[in-house]
């Protein structure tokens, strides 16, 4: 199963070793690992993404908790939460594919950050799924680099405007 | 008034309350060291290597409850402290190491005697700081024995540069511990639970109480001892728990585990119900996960969240403080009366208690652990080494109180006995203190002669001297066809004239009629003595469970 981890953290150095080290000691997975500055410069937020069945996820948040600098530990449950990452890839274009790189694009309402004579650089964001699908339609055209951020996530206000940006799950 | 970080760093330890310093020089903590120099009420104690230092604080610390305190240098210094500092955080010992550390700008540039020692020890200790500023000496000092002693305990290293000790503030005292926001201790369980364990135990039929380090740890030996005569369970005790209920009370079963009791051993395999109280299951004592407790409910009382469920299913996980939780349980738990199973246990235990032959006119190490009994009428401090002697003297010596018992249980260190013997002799001034040893182990730290010469320490080595690396040999007899592969360690020093090299005492012992008159002669001189025992070469410890075997396939050896 993979779970998708918040942890609230000292914002102080030495943080991120401690939590990454003690995935690899014990030899859990990390899928990936996000972190920077929450709204309060002190405590960072963090986003692992891991897998693992429920005795795993279990000591693995037990083992987060036990941490001196970590101040909250939360599996995010999939419907209550929102996750989104950010891509940028840079793709090989000729005057022939350009709009048609363009338009898909468009649809996945991606940004195009940088145009070159044989490139383009194009950045897009939203959840795991939809960025992957839109990975899957570059790949024809070649891929010369990526850069994937990594999920961020956070746990959705629970109440009736819950669900409100279904769209952007659905790929948009 | 402004003064520099090294007299901070003295000054947090009398506000700290630290009476001994077990530690080492080095160029980097010169300064410390200097100002050490005129701190009078602070007792430095030169080990002859890092190591001992860490273990001689480990030492001290199990020996008193107190907060055990070393100090290296920079790189080699550091380094040669790790295995101390996991040999704690294994049997979670409150220490706190402080280490030297180049200056901060020299930091991360391969510089003379650097070594990243927060780095290193992150995977084991509970948690480290580097000092980046003088001005934040006091606050961090002040939080590593918070977090070092309280919760779950365990080691905080405390890198300290030379240029944070050496620059100069104006000290100032937190009165309160900074503690970090998600510092969490756990104490009192929720009523439900407590409530839920209360029941499982009315409706038990064959409970079966499993009591570690934590009783030790939150001194919950009074409350256990009045709950399990109160439920009239029989009680089984880990090698870290030794001591926390008396081993002379008819309900104690003994040890569990590879070299457990046939009693403690069946006790699991054939109960309904296991009460573990600050124990975490090791492997060492489950056996076979799939063979353990088959029968049982388990109820698992632990400080630690993260130890419940680790090993074992747990059925009724309660987290808190042992004694705090015992206490709550006392206020609810109805009174068990006695069954057929009481009787059934009590009858096992008479007729499978640990034995060894003692009619052979050998020397047997057994015999040697049972006459220091004797003569200490059970109220010596015993460290171990670690392996044969180890068991031997968990099987042999009979602890009624707690930390009595001083072993490298959760690491299984070698060389940490003599060294924890001195930090508990230091700690406990009047006691009699025994480092019962194997010839392989008292190798690994045996320049601590020198230190307990020196602080006048009347600590006793008993060498249980196999000429072995015994419990390694064991297992290449029984499962190895007697391939004794590294193991034979024939060249040795003599250890009586090793022992009177160093300024100590020296008594070589062959024959069974001398053992009790060499303990004897050994507790009446006033200095380090080593007993060296010239013991039976291939004698096993037993019981024992096959590596991977469950615990129910119990070896009571080939003599009883
Ligand atoms: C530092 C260290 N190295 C290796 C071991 C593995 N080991 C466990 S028991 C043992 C043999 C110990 O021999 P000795 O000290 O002579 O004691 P005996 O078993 O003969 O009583 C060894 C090598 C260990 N526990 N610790």
């Amino acid at each position: 199963m993979r779970h998708i981890i918040s942890v609230i953290v000292e914002n102080k150095f030495g943080v991120l070793a401690r939590i990454s080290g003690l995935f690899s000691s014990r030899g859990y997975n990390i899928d990936s690992l996000t972190v920077g500055e929450s709204n309060d410069p002190s405590v960072s937020r963090m986003t692992i993404v891991t897998r693992g069945d429920d005795s795993i996820l279990d000591q693995v948040m037990k083992q987060l908790n036990k941490l001196v600098d970590v101040i909250e530990v939360t599996d995010l449950p999939r419907e209550n939460s929102v996750r989104r990452e950010l891509c940028l890839i840079k793709v090989k274009c000729t005057a022939g594919t350009r709009t048609e790189i363009l338009e898909v694009a468009n649809v996945f309402r991606a940004k195009t950050i940088d145009v070159g004579h044989r490139s383009l650089m194009i950045q897009i964001t939203g959840t795991e799924g939809k960025i992957n699908a839109f990975i899957k339609l570059m790949e024809p055209f070649q891929i010369i680099e990526m850069a994937r951020t990594g999920v961020v996530a956070m746990m959705r206000e629970m109440n009736e405007t819950a669900g409100q940006e279904n769209n952007e799950q659905n790929g948009q | 008034m402004k003064i520099s970080g090294s007299e901070i760093f003295v000054e947090c330890l009398r506000k700290e309350n630290v009476e001994i310093l077990f530690g080492y020089p080095g160029g980097v903590v010169i300064p410390l060291f200097d100002k050490l120099y005129d701190a009078h009420d602070i007792h430095f104690v030169l080990t002859r290597h890092e190591q001992a230092a860490a273990h001689a604080a480990d030492g001290y610390a199990r020996a008193t409850g107190k907060t055990g305190v070393c100090l290296a240098t920079s790189g080699p210094g550091a380094t040669n402290l790790v295995t101390g500092i996991a040999n704690a955080y294994m049997d979670s010992i409150p220490m706190v190491a402080f280490t030297g550390q180049v200056p901060m700008s020299l930091i991360g540039t391969d510089a003379f005697q650097e070594a990243d020692i927060t780095g290193i020890t992150r995977p084991i200790t509970k948690h480290n700081f580097l000092i980046s500023d003088t001005s934040k000496i006091a606050s961090t000092i002040s939080q590593a024995f918070y977090i070092a002693s309280t919760g779950r305990p365990g080691p905080v290293v405390v890198d300290l540069p030379k240029d944070v000790s050496t620059g100069v503030i104006d000290f100032e005292w937190p009165e309160v511990p900074p503690v970090p926001k998600g510092y969490k201790i756990p104490k009192y369980a929720d009523t439900a639970c407590i409530g839920e364990a209360a029941e499982a135990i009315r409706v038990s039929k064959k409970p079966l109480i499993y009591a570690g380090g934590g009783i030790i740890i939150s001194g919950a030996e009074k409350e256990l001892l009045v709950f399990a005569e109160r439920i009239n369970a029989p009680v089984t005790t880990t090698l870290m728990g030794l001591g926390g209920f008396p081993a002379s009370h008819p309900y104690w079963v003994g040890m569990p585990g590879m070299h457990g009791t046939y009693t403690a051993n069946m006790a699991f395999t054939e109960c309904d119900l296991v009460i573990a109280v600050g124990a975490r299951f090791d492997d060492r004592v489950t056996g076979k996960i799939e063979g353990f407790a088959p029968n049982a409910k388990i109820i698992h009382i632990d400080m630690d969240p993260a130890a419940i469920a680790k090993n074992v299913e747990v059925d009724i996980a309660v987290v808190g403080d042992a004694r705090a939780i015992l206490g709550q349980l006392l206020e609810v738990v109805e009174p068990r009366g006695r069954n057929g199973w009481n009787d059934y246990i009590e009858k096992m235990k008479k007729t499978h208690q640990p034995t060894y032959d003692r009619d052979s006119g050998i020397l047997k190490p057994q015999y040697v652990v049972e006459q220091i009994y004797e003569v200490t009428k059970g109220e010596a401090i015993i460290t171990t080494e670690v392996g044969q002697n180890q068991m031997f003297a968990s099987l042999y010596y009979k602890f009624d109180k707690p930390r009595r018992f001083i072993s490298s249980g959760g690491l299984g260190t070698m060389g940490y006995g003599f060294p924890a013997a001195i930090g508990a002799q230091l700690g406990k001034p009047d006691a009699v203190v025994f480092d019962i040893a194997g010839d392989g182990s008292i190798q690994m730290n045996i320049q601590e002669l020198a230190t307990a010469v020196e602080q006048k320490l009347p600590v006793n080595i008993a060498i249980l001297n196999n000429q072995y690396l015994g419990m390694v040999r064991q297992w290449q007899e029984l499962f190895y066809n007697k391939r004794y592969s590294g193991t034979c360690i024939e060249c040795q020093p003599d250890f009586v004239k090793l022992a009177e090299a160093y300024g100590a005492h020296g008594i070589r012992v062959d024959k069974p009629e001398d053992v009790r008159a060499a303990i004897e002669k050994a507790i009446s001189i006033d200095g380090p003595v080593i007993l060296d025992f010239h013991v039976d070469r291939e004698e096993n410890v037993w019981p024992m469970v096959a590596p991977g075997a469950p615990i129910s396939d119990t070896m009571e050896g080939l003599l009883s």
